[in-house]
């Protein structure tokens, strides 16, 4: 069920396109139900955004599944996005990648047993003058190095 | 010079070709017989263009361009042939051929695959990709189309069918770049009634017949033109087939009918010809009451001499014959003619109507305009009728007008949705009130003209504001139609109901069409198949009895062709008893049902739309003419072949015909001259009781007996949702 709060802040989404084309707002919808659910969507969600939207559920895959920052399984609390494009890899991601791994005891797509972490491969994240690079919720951590992801982990894990 | 200057005049491989400003350059190019490769671009959708295989040399354009998105302009010149063209046609083969599996040998589509096609024109010998291919898991799109998505290029024809034809947008592009996948994302049927078209669109064979599959190989089938035998369209097909059985049923493409399309009945209602109640052997009963095989000859003698005692004893007006409305017009013609050199008028195959008040006024129904004609409407008033459901390529037709703006608005009962945008919709189980109230706003407006009987009715009606936006959408609209459909057809109060449609249209200068029922209804009056009209519209010394008074009355002889009583008849049960009194029942069958084998004293196995010739007049009264594609199955015969040797042996004149086109060419003949008096409506003169018990249409998948036995048919979506809709029925 899409909350009442969810609702709102869709609709103010819907408010901003004509109102015959209201499936406009299927992005900012899809990402306010994602956010409110822990960070991934359920195909049920995706009806029922659908249906709040007036538009074919297929469409609503559709876009749920073409962009990358919509995650059909459940995510640790933090999303840790290390890209693995061609400057960061020139820059050692896979250092990133192979610290993160062992520290956290997952791979790419899975969530730590705590549920804390998950860990995920994306795409360049346009800030390769400071590669390698990693997204974590809506901050970008950068120049990365072994002690910096350490520090980082420690801090998030505080922060919770 | 310039007074057409939408023509333009380009060169194609150095050709001089006239076109119209904005025509794309691939149809130009098929208009003048220029092939162009493609995957992607088809006639009847929207342009997608992203398969690249038209890519074609165009003077001063610095790559090659898209022949499917190119429109074309004065002084354009352009070569699909060029070394720069086929360059790029190769390379786009060879990318195209990547990820697919070229398993050909083991692929239904072998021999009628565009891919396979393209590859020989366009790929090379040898693959220069010795990666690992991406394979896709098959999708379950139900019990009509298989899939082997593994095949599938993207070219996005079937999604595009979805939203465009189908007006139900299921299957899509999900993920992206290699991980883009067709399908539906979660486990779904199809559930369009067109959804069999998609077959048919696939260039490749990603989507394919499952009933069909690995039964045959396209080459070794033998391809016999025929018309589907469900709905008024009358629908094109090719019944093909392989050792004297029928193997897959195909459209036809026919723009005036059903354009390139068939409706899911049309395609897989063939695989009913092989069930195991099909009657091969005739029948007659002995003094124990049991059914015994036994040959032609003594078959027809008992049929023959049986009726014949019951007219000798009782009267030629103690016989009746019904017949299902999709039986052929000659069928139709001989029958009428044994029954009326027999001494009754009684015969009908109207078999889904209750009121037969009006008859009298209702001359010949029919669409009353062409089926193309339908999409250049502006206005369209639907009256009791789940068209969508009923007619599937009509609405087509009216799905398209009103998709260009067309105003179309229904008087309905509740919960019938269709794949088109509706502008206005009164919701009722009454239809008549409904009626006379859009009536009244027409008076009202000052449209009135004579309505005779209906006066009061609509006098007295209560105008809402939704009788009165149907009412000015009719008037407004420079080509309008009001079409009246099964529901409306089926009511108790038929009479009534037809002639305030028929008055709503006259005063609006609409077009008035009546859909019929079955494939053949037009063809039925027309041959004379009525209890109160002869061929040709002529009339009849006497009106026999029509379906409702032959259920209330049980004649004592019955002749029945192609009918299931319980199923086929608005009375169901009460039809079926009807025919348990009757004294002495022939019955022409198809399929063993239990009522005809429980109580007829003659079985004679009749042949199958697919094994016999004739001909249906479909709603717009164009007659369209088949032969049979196979021999009829075990011992069954072309109904028209049984009604000859039967009015032989009935000692009766004019029997004497050597082929079917001998009895067509006399039917014909006979409404040719009557066509100078064309069909009319007239306001009725007297009203009786005007009260309307609406019934809900015939389900999609149970219209008649070929449908009901498609196993595959059954099992869709839609074959449970029509069994929800019904819910209203008495
Ligand atoms: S399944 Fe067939 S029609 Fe659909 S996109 Fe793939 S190749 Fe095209
Ligand atoms: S390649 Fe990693 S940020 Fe651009
Ligand atoms: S046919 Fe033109 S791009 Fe596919």
């Amino acid at each position: 069920m899409i909350s009442e709060a969810a609702r709102a802040d869709i609709d103010r989404w819907v408010e901003k396109y004509p109102e015959e084309q209201k499936q406009s707002a299927v992005m900012a919808a899809l990402r306010i139900v994602q956010d409110e659910n822990g960070g991934s969507i359920t195909t049920e969600m995706m009806d029922e955004v659908a249906a709040y939207l007036d538009m074919p559920p297929i469409n609503v895959y559709e876009v749920a599944t073409f962009y990358s920052m919509y995650e059909h399984k459940p995510v640790g609390k933090h999303k840790l996005c290390v890209c693995t494009n061609i400057s960061c890899m020139l820059r050692n991601s896979k250092g990133v990648v192979d610290h993160l791994q062992e520290k956290l005891d997952i791979g790419f797509g899975e969530v730590t047993e705590d549920g804390m972490f998950s860990l995920k491969e994306v795409e360049c994240l346009g800030a390769c003058v400071n590669a390698p690079v990693m997204q974590v919720g809506e901050h970008y951590h950068e120049q990365l190095n072994p002690e910096k992801i350490d520090r980082l982990l420690d801090e998030l894990r505080q922060e919770s | 010079m310039d007074t057409q200057k939408d023509q333009v005049t380009i060169e194609l491989n150095d050709t001089r070709l006239e076109a119209r400003q904005g025509q794309m350059l691939i149809e130009v190019a098929d208009a003048n017989g220029v092939s162009i490769p493609r995957f992607c671009y088809h006639k009847k959708l929207s342009v997608s263009a992203n398969c690249r295989m038209c890519l074609v040399e165009v003077e001063n354009a610095p790559k090659m361009l898209p022949a499917c998105a190119t429109p074309v302009t004065d002084g354009m010149k352009a070569w699909t042939k060029s070394p720069k063209a086929i360059a790029a046609q190769k390379s786009v083969m060879e990318f195209l051929l990547i990820n697919h599996p070229l398993d050909c040998p083991v692929c239904d589509q072998g021999g009628e695959c565009d891919l396979q096609e393209m590859a020989l024109g366009y790929g090379g010998d040898t693959s220069r990709y010795t990666e690992g291919k991406r394979i896709i898991k098959e999708k379950d799109y139900g019990s009509l189309v298989s899939t082997e998505m593994s095949r599938c290029i993207h070219c996005t024809r079937c999604v595009r069918f979805g939203v465009e034809i189908a007006g139900i947008p299921e299957i899509g592009g999900t993920g992206r770049g290699d991980h883009m996948q067709i399908g539906t994302y979660v486990q779904k049927a199809l559930s369009s009634e067109l959804s069999g078209n998609i077959i048919d669109l696939c260039p490749v064979g990603a989507l394919l017949s499952k009933p069909f599959l690995f039964s045959a190989r396209s080459w070794e089938l033998k391809s016999v033109p025929g018309v589907a035998p469900h709905d008024a369209v009358g629908s094109n097909i090719q019944i093909q087939t392989r050792n004297g059985k029928v193997m897959r049923v195909i459209p036809q493409e026919n723009e005036a009918v059903n354009e390139i399309w068939i409706s899911d009945r049309d395609r897989f209602s063939y695989l009913a010809l092989d069930s195991e109640d099909r009657v091969t052997q005739p029948m007659v009963r002995n003094s124990d009451g049991q059914l015994v095989e036994t040959d032609w000859q003594s078959a027809l003698e008992a049929a023959v001499n049986g009726m014949k005692m019951v007219a000798s004893t009782d009267g030629g007006g103690a016989l009746g014959a019904l017949a299902s409305p999709s039986s052929t017009t000659e069928e139709f013609y001989l029958l009428q003619k044994l029954m009326r050199g027999l001494g009754s008028n009684s015969v009908d195959h109207r078999l889904r109507q209750q009121d037969f008040s009006g008859q009298s006024d209702q001359i010949a129904p029919q669409l009353g305009t062409t089926l193309q004609q339908i999409e250049q409407q502006n206005a369209v008033l639907i009256v009791g009728s789940d068209i969508q459901r009923e007619q599937p390529l009509l609405s087509h037709r009216i799905r398209k007008a009103a998709l260009s703006g067309a105003a179309v608005s229904t008087v309905n009962p509740d919960g019938i949705e269709f794949n088109f945008p509706l502008s206005g919709e009164v919701v009722t189980d009454q239809l008549t009130p409904a009626l006379s109230a859009i009536a009244r706003a027409m008076v009202d407006m000052g449209m009135g003209g004579d309505l005779s009987g209906l006066s009061a009715l609509v006098a007295d009606a209560n105008v809402e504001p939704a009788h009165q936006a149907v009412a000015e959408s009719l008037i407004g609209g420079e080509k309008a139609m009001v079409l009246m459909g099964e529901i409306a057809y089926r009511d108790q109060n038929q009479a009534v109901i037809y002639a305030l449609t028929g008055a709503i249209a006259s005063m609006s200068g609409a077009t008035f069409s009546v859909l019929t029922e079955g494939a053949n209804a037009l063809g039925g009056l027309l041959a004379g198949a009525v209890p109160h009209r002869d061929t040709a519209d002529a009339t009849v010394d006497s009106v026999g009895m029509d379906v409702a008074s032959m259920v209330d009355m049980a004649p004592k002889g019955l002749l029945l062709m192609g009918i299931e009583a319980e199923s086929d008849l608005a009375a169901g049960p009460a039809a079926a008893d009807a025919i348990r009194k009757s004294e002495f029942v022939v019955s022409l069958s198809t399929f063993a049902d239990s009522v005809t084998m429980g109580k007829s004293d003659v079985i004679l196995p009749l042949a199958a739309f697919t094994e016999s010739s004739g001909t249906f007049v479909n709603a717009e009264g164009e007659w369209q003419s088949f032969g049979g594609a196979v021999a009829p199955k075990g011992e069954a015969r072309p109904g028209w072949k049984i009604l000859r040797v039967m009015g032989t042996m009935a000692n009766l004149d004019g029997f004497d015909y050597n082929s079917s086109e001998d009895v067509l060419s006399e039917v014909r003949g006979l409404c040719d001259q009557a066509e100078t008096e064309k069909w009319s409506w007239s306001a009725l003169s007297d009203l009786g009781d005007a009260s309307s018990c609406t019934v809900a249409s015939t389900p999609i998948y149970q219209v008649d007996s070929l449908v009901r036995r498609s196993e595959p048919l059954q099992q869709t979506p839609l074959a449970h949702a029509g069994q929800a809709t019904t819910g209203g029925a008495e």
